[in-house]
């Protein structure tokens, strides 16, 4: 990584995107978190749930 | 802040501040006490499914499997991750750790948690192994256990986090986090949503164990329940990929070939990694096959992108700064001439091939549908495990104590000739143990079972010969590990207690949590990051053909694996 500003810009230039994502623990900590809650388990819980119980 | 809190290692150079070096050596201590009960309990089942000995009868051994997997998956590993957190957070970004009052909070819980859950196993009560199926049920004061420890070692998270807003705020550093710590930030990620989902099913599971409701559905357990299981092994991915790169910047003074790429790599762990869970599930009724694909065969693939990414990066980082120092003839002296008798670095490199090679291929396998097939529940899945864990991590671990014994403790290593052969009498043993259990899996042999002869079942069934010598093997090579894990033990508690002081202030009681005496910490507050190795940014050459040369044999490797694996499949089913 290179030294920049972390005011939101490196010598006049405007860091890039995945610049400020990787360098700020609570948006990696937001996505972190709400991928494997969704895709892995309130997608699995829905499965799960929506099984039709034996007549 | 009033008063001198930080005190520098002449070794490393690196700055150890007075309360968090404390929280570092006690997790740290409490994390190989656990090492010690699983380890024992591992080689007495390993006696147990020995065809030859069986030793144990069928209660204590579901007894000491469960002890052996909790202790290990969850206690050694977390407790040790914590104090990776705080070396990581504090000690790299030369900050004071954020609330440290609230830190001895997080692991007294963390303490109580794993004693009384192991407690609960010796009361015989609760022999429901690592996974804890329902509706097998424990007694309440084991789910109580694991709540207790997942909230401690949840406030050591948002900890690491506080402290790395703390650093930020006081500007201990510029730039970017270092990549050791970002990979800290990717385990600390994981864990939180580990925990996340172990509360979402183990509180629950807690009042149905108390009568207070009336029963969990097993397949919504089993779902979130590997939300939790599985998924506590990715915090260990990260954090020894971590400290894979540490060592290569200790041992060696590398740098990464691109942070980017390795951040990136990163990502795709916060991203995808945890997904993998869902290779547990692969048999089970319920679950469609879109959710089981995309957690396993599409997503999973991203993370285990991210694996070989890492897998190429640090030898490759080590690669070249070995041809720097003139190790330039043919594609391996630089690998040839590295330090193999310091076992910093012949732990992580070895923990590095065997995750890789054995641990990563075999993981591939298990998360594909239908060759899954051939092993699932075997013991082919305590192989890879093994290959993952108990090596990737464990040695990993090692390695590092090796490094942190002079560095964190102030202490000289005792027995400094059996530390040198000690990763690779643990590894040796660990890849007999490994690739037998491997070989009498995809014969069929199931895991966790007590007695594969069904000596007093009214179904007989016979396993082949040779699966049955592969478990015997694979009890001589348990054994030798259980050597190499022992070696570790003394070493790194002797190392504690009777290795020379490195440092006057260092006594008995600072080897083990308590601060070293006042005149040690010499300093207020260190100078904004200096550019040392480890704490380094920016990124090395790409000029690394023999870790390409690696590259392309492991590749090769998994191909022809896979293939095996797809062949074996069409053999046994065959399709019209």
């Amino acid at each position: 990584m290179t030294q920049h500003n972390h005011s939101g810009d490196a010598g006049g230039e405007e860091v890039p995107f995945m610049q400020r994502l990787l360098d700020n623990p609570f948006q990696l900590l937001a996505l972190g978190v709400a991928f494997p809650i969704v895709i892995y388990m309130v997608w699995g819980l829905i499965e799960a749930v929506t099984i039709p119980l034996a007549p | 802040m009033a008063g001198n809190s930080f005190r520098q290692c002449p070794t490393s150079g690196l700055y150890f501040h007075r309360s968090a070096e404390s929280l570092m050596k006690a997790h740290a201590v409490m994390a190989v006490v656990f090492f010690l009960i699983g380890g024992i309990f591992g080689l007495l089942v390993m006696l147990t499914r020995m065809p030859s000995v069986h030793l144990l009868s069928a209660e204590t051994f579901y007894m000491a499997l469960s002890i052996h997997g909790t202790d290990i998956l969850i206690f050694w590993i977390i407790f040790f991750e914590v104090a990776v957190l705080y070396f990581a957070s504090s000690t790299l970004l030369r900050v004071r750790p954020a609330m440290p009052g609230l830190g001895w909070l997080g692991f007294l819980l963390m303490l109580v948690g794993s004693c009384t859950t192991t407690f609960s196993f010796f009361r015989g009560n609760s022999s429901v192994m690592f996974t804890s199926y329902v509706p097998m049920p424990a007694e309440p004061i084991f789910y109580l256990g694991l709540i207790l420890f997942a909230v401690g070692a949840l406030v050591g998270c948002f900890l690491f986090l506080a402290t790395l807003v703390v650093a930020k705020r006081e500007k201990t550093y510029q730039g970017s986090i270092p990549l050791v710590t970002f990979g800290a930030l990717t385990a600390c990620i994981i864990a939180v949503v580990t925990i996340v989902m172990g509360a979402i099913i183990l509180i629950p599971t807690f009042l149905w164990s108390l009568g207070l409701i009336p029963n969990v559905d097993p397949l919504v357990y089993r779902t979130i329940w590997w939300g939790l299981g599985h998924s506590s092994q990715q915090i260990n991915v990260s954090a020894q990929v971590s400290i894979w790169y540490a060592v290569a910047a200790i041992v060696f003074g590398a740098k990464p070939m691109s942070e980017k790429v390795s951040r990136t790599a990163f990502l795709l762990y916060i991203l995808f990694l945890q997904l993998a869970s869902a290779h547990h599930l692969l048999v089970d009724p319920g679950l469609s096959t879109s959710w089981k694909v995309f957690n396993t065969s599409y997503a999973m693939y991203l993370a285990v992108l991210a694996s070989m990414v890492h897998g190429l990066t640090v030898p490759g980082s080590i690669e070249v700064a070995q041809r720097k120092k003139g190790f330039t003839n043919g594609l391996f002296e630089w690998l040839r001439k590295a330090p193999w008798d310091n076992p910093v670095f012949s732990g992580m490199f070895l923990a590095m091939i065997i995750f890789g090679f054995i641990g990563g291929i075999t993981g591939v396998v298990m998360g594909t549908e239908q060759i899954n097939l051939i092993i699932h529940n075997t013991i082919f899945v305590p192989g890879h495990f093994h290959a993952t864990v108990a090596v990737g991590t464990t040695l990993t671990f090692m390695a590092i104590t090796y490094f942190l014994i002079p560095v964190l403790f102030r202490r000289e290593l005792i027995l400094p000739q059996l530390a040198k052969w000690q990763p690779y009498i643990f590894a040796g043993g660990m890849v007999l143990l490994i690739l037998f259990m491997l070989g009498a899996g995809t014969l069929g042999v199931p895991r966790r079972h007590w007695d594969v002869s069904f000596s007093d079942a009214v179904l007989k069934f016979k396993f082949a010969g040779t699966a049955i010598t592969m478990l015997g093997m694979a009890g001589v090579g348990g054994i030798l590990a259980a050597i190499g894990g022992g070696a570790y033990c003394l070493i790194a508690v002797g190392s504690l207690v009777f290795g020379k002081r490195l440092d006057e202030n260092a006594s008995l009681f600072s080897s083990f949590g308590f601060p070293m005496s006042a005149p040690a910490y010499k300093v207020s507050q260190p100078d904004q990051l200096a550019m040392s190795p480890i704490e380094s940014h920016g990124s090395g050459s790409h000029a690394a053909p023999g870790t390409f040369a690696l590259a392309l044999v492991f590749l090769v490797t998994f191909v022809v694996y896979f293939f095996i694996n797809a062949k074996y499949l069409s053999s046994l089913w065959h399709m019209s």
